[in-house]
């Protein structure tokens, strides 16, 4: 017969007093970090185009500030037009958007919101221009900042194609080339590119009488035979990368960059006929709620942190903007630096080539409509 | 007549009326929701879509309003017919390539093999929807690529390269991995469920093999036949991603132009009209076709 022994109800023993103990000292030492990962995650909603709200970007500032980006990427301007105006209110907090498009964003007004100019490092700007971009400001307020740039030239495959036949934009007429050129499959860069090879270098390229444009019409549609497609992003990339086209128009080290990391034998050059800018920059949206968190954001991308993982950025790499942060690219990221010709002392260095007059910023067309530009892209792609 | 005689004369009949409201209220409960959604998700949708091709854009920023402005402008272009004869023609081809490859495959997955062989073969066909449409099409770069798969396997025997990305030859290649498989399912479906007693009785009656096809399968299966083809035409016409990655957008079909059209500014409106006009284009093919399977023959 089994006798039954009495349990005890708790009898903690030496060992179990120090697992109990042991536990409750890590509970108790975890509590701030275990308070920290509850407290509240603000959200911060970035329309813009893609990459920019990818960890390489965002990561740093999201851990200090316990914020997490929510983008909504956009594929072109309208695109993000499109995305805000259907949206409801509060939806976005910050765009991140192309220069000309900040200027319909302050066009249509009560969009996004007046700035305050002290808040950014404009007097570490690297050029003149940018502290007072065009189409940033209206009527002395500050409405969008510039952050990030680069320039469009000749893209090209360096087995088929040297840098100093690149240094035009002839080179895409070139008989070798033919069914070998692809375009960056929208009007404005392309257009700007055809336009500077016919001279129109003042005002600048989008700043055309109508016989030039009628001028830079016939010699894009001579172009044609040329042409073996006309690309998104992807398929510019792949293009390049898989070797069906050997020289691309509309782009520059913004794609080049990134697919020669991929081991294609790629670069870009500004010809001599000059360049077209490409600059981004941050905007507020006026119905968002966290505006304070948004702005300090855009202080953070213009910071030298900000401006090197920004230069450096994985989904498509651009120019500082700040003196202090291409001295950060030069100490941390050289081998960047260098490439991109953010050096002393080199000629394809970006500000040196606008000092130099080469580079007109991409805008939208001033005598003629957006329209007619984009109808006469649609008529080349069909001819 | 006293009441109570009244009210039996009423009886039966007002039984038929309750039970005719009955069965109405339990029609259409089960219509109600097909019928919720094509108006929630179609029919509204579209009407605005039409309304939206009337509108107008100042400064950036659509105005509604009814102006035929966009259509005729439209209309007007040169640029919008060729892309127009383009995306049906691009389409069409695709239509008949796709029923012509997929009948022999139905026809074999129909009496020439098993039935667990055949359910295999379905779900083959099935297992391609899994992936994304975009990354299969991706995939097809790589292999039609002038030093792609294929002209690397080429050029051990001499042959090539051949230029087949970037091209019409691609934009196919794209519509038939999004068709291929469905147009070959329906098929499937039609052609097995033909009596076999009247393939038979064609043979007996001393009907040759090619002759039983085009006269006794093909008229049967003709229901099937013409949705598979209907299905190929509808799904290529309005593909976007197959023309631009595979085809180059060179030159672009009407789905791209809708792109391309609201690159200029807000151009909604603008698109919105290639959009109905696709629309309208899909509408009267389907309802021709439609027409045309369920045909009775004089």
């Amino acid at each position: 017969m089994r006798t039954k022994t009495k349990k005890p109800v708790m009898k903690a023993s030496r060992r179990d007093i120090l697992k109990y103990a042991g536990a409750s000292a890590t509970a108790m030492l975890a509590t701030p970090f275990v308070h920290r990962a509850w407290a509240q995650t603000v959200e911060i909603n970035m329309l813009s185009w893609y990459g920019l709200a990818e960890p390489d970007m965002v990561e740093e500032f999201e851990a200090t500030r316990n914020v997490k980006f929510v983008p909504k990427y956009y594929a072109g301007g309208d695109n993000m037009l499109a995305a805000l105006s259907q949206s409801p209110a509060g939806t976005y907090d910050i765009i991140h958007t192309d220069a000309e498009y900040a200027r319909i964003l302050i066009a249509q007004g009560n969009l996004i919101d007046e700035l305050d100019p002290d808040d950014y490092p404009f007097d570490d700007m690297l050029y003149a221009d940018f502290q007072n971009f065009p189409g940033h400001w209206h009527d002395g307020k500050l409405y969008s900042v510039i952050t990030r740039f680069g320039h469009l030239g000749v893209s090209y495959n360096t087995e088929f194609v040297t840098q100093d036949e690149a240094m035009s934009y002839d080179v895409f007429w070139k008989p070798e080339l033919e069914g070998k050129v692809g375009h960056f499959d929208w009007h404005l860069p392309n257009l700007g590119q055809i336009s500077l090879l016919n001279g129109n270098n003042d005002p600048g390229p989008f700043n055309i009488s109508e016989d030039a444009w009628a001028a830079v019409r016939e010699k894009t549609l001579s172009l044609k035979p040329q042409v073996k497609g006309f690309f998104d992003y992807g398929g510019t990339f792949s293009s390049l990368k898989n070797g069906e086209i050997h020289a691309c128009a509309g782009i520059g080290d913004w794609v080049t960059g990134v697919v020669a990391k991929d081991g294609a034998p790629v670069d870009s050059v500004v010809p001599a006929e000059g360049g077209v800018q490409w600059t981004e920059s941050y905007s507020i949206v006026s119905t968002s709620t966290k505006k304070d968190i948004a702005n300090e954001y855009i202080q953070y991308s213009l910071s030298p942190a900000g401006q090197v993982r920004s230069a450096a950025m994985q989904a498509y790499p651009s120019f500082c903007v700040t003196q202090s942060g291409v001295d950060a690219l030069r100490a941390e990221r050289p081998d960047e630096a260098a490439r991109t010709g953010q050096v002393a002392g080199v000629s394809n260095n970006p500000i040196t080539l606008i000092e130099e007059g080469r580079i007109h910023y991409r805008d939208t067309p001033v005598q003629q409509s957006l329209e007619d530009w984009n109808e006469f892209w649609s008529e080349y792609k069909n001819a | 007549m006293n009441d109570s005689a009244v009210e039996n004369s009423k009886g039966p009949q007002g039984n038929a009326v309750s039970a005719a409201e009955k069965t109405n209220l339990f029609a259409l409960i089960w219509r109600l929701p097909m019928l919720v959604w094509q108006s929630i998700f179609f029919a509204i949708p579209l009407l605005f879509l039409v309304y939206l091709s009337f509108w107008l854009v100042r400064n950036y920023r659509m105005e509604p309003g009814f102006d035929p402005v966009n259509w005729i402008k439209m209309f007007s272009k040169d640029y919008f017919w060729d892309a127009y004869v383009y995306t049906f023609g691009l389409a069409f081809l695709s239509t008949v390539v796709a029923s012509l490859i997929a009948f022999p495959c139905a026809y074999a997955l129909s009496f020439k093999v098993s039935e667990t062989a055949r359910r295999w073969a379905i779900f083959f066909l099935i297992i391609p929807f899994f992936t994304s449409y975009l990354v299969r099409v991706y995939s097809w770069q790589i292999i039609i690529a002038e030093n792609g798969v294929i002209n690397a396997m080429l050029s051990y025997v001499g042959l090539g390269p051949f230029i087949m990305l970037n091209t019409a030859f691609g934009s196919i290649v794209g519509y038939l991995t999004l068709t291929l498989p469905l147009v070959v399912i329906l098929q499937t479906f039609s052609i097995a469920s033909i009596d076999r007693n009247l393939i038979e009785a064609a043979h007996n009656l001393g009907c040759g093999r090619l002759r039983t096809v085009f006269t006794v399968i093909v008229p049967l299966a003709k229901i099937g036949l013409i949705i598979g083809a209907l299905f190929c035409f509808i799904l290529s016409f309005g593909d976007f991603v197959s023309p631009y990655y595979l085809g180059g957008s060179k030159p672009p079909t009407l789905s791209i132009l809708i792109i391309d059209t609201t690159k200029s500014g807000q151009q909604w409106p603008k698109a919105a009209v290639v959009a109905v006009t696709m629309i309208v284009t899909l509408l009267v093919v389907a309802f021709t076709s439609v027409g045309l399977a369920y045909r009775k023959r004089t």
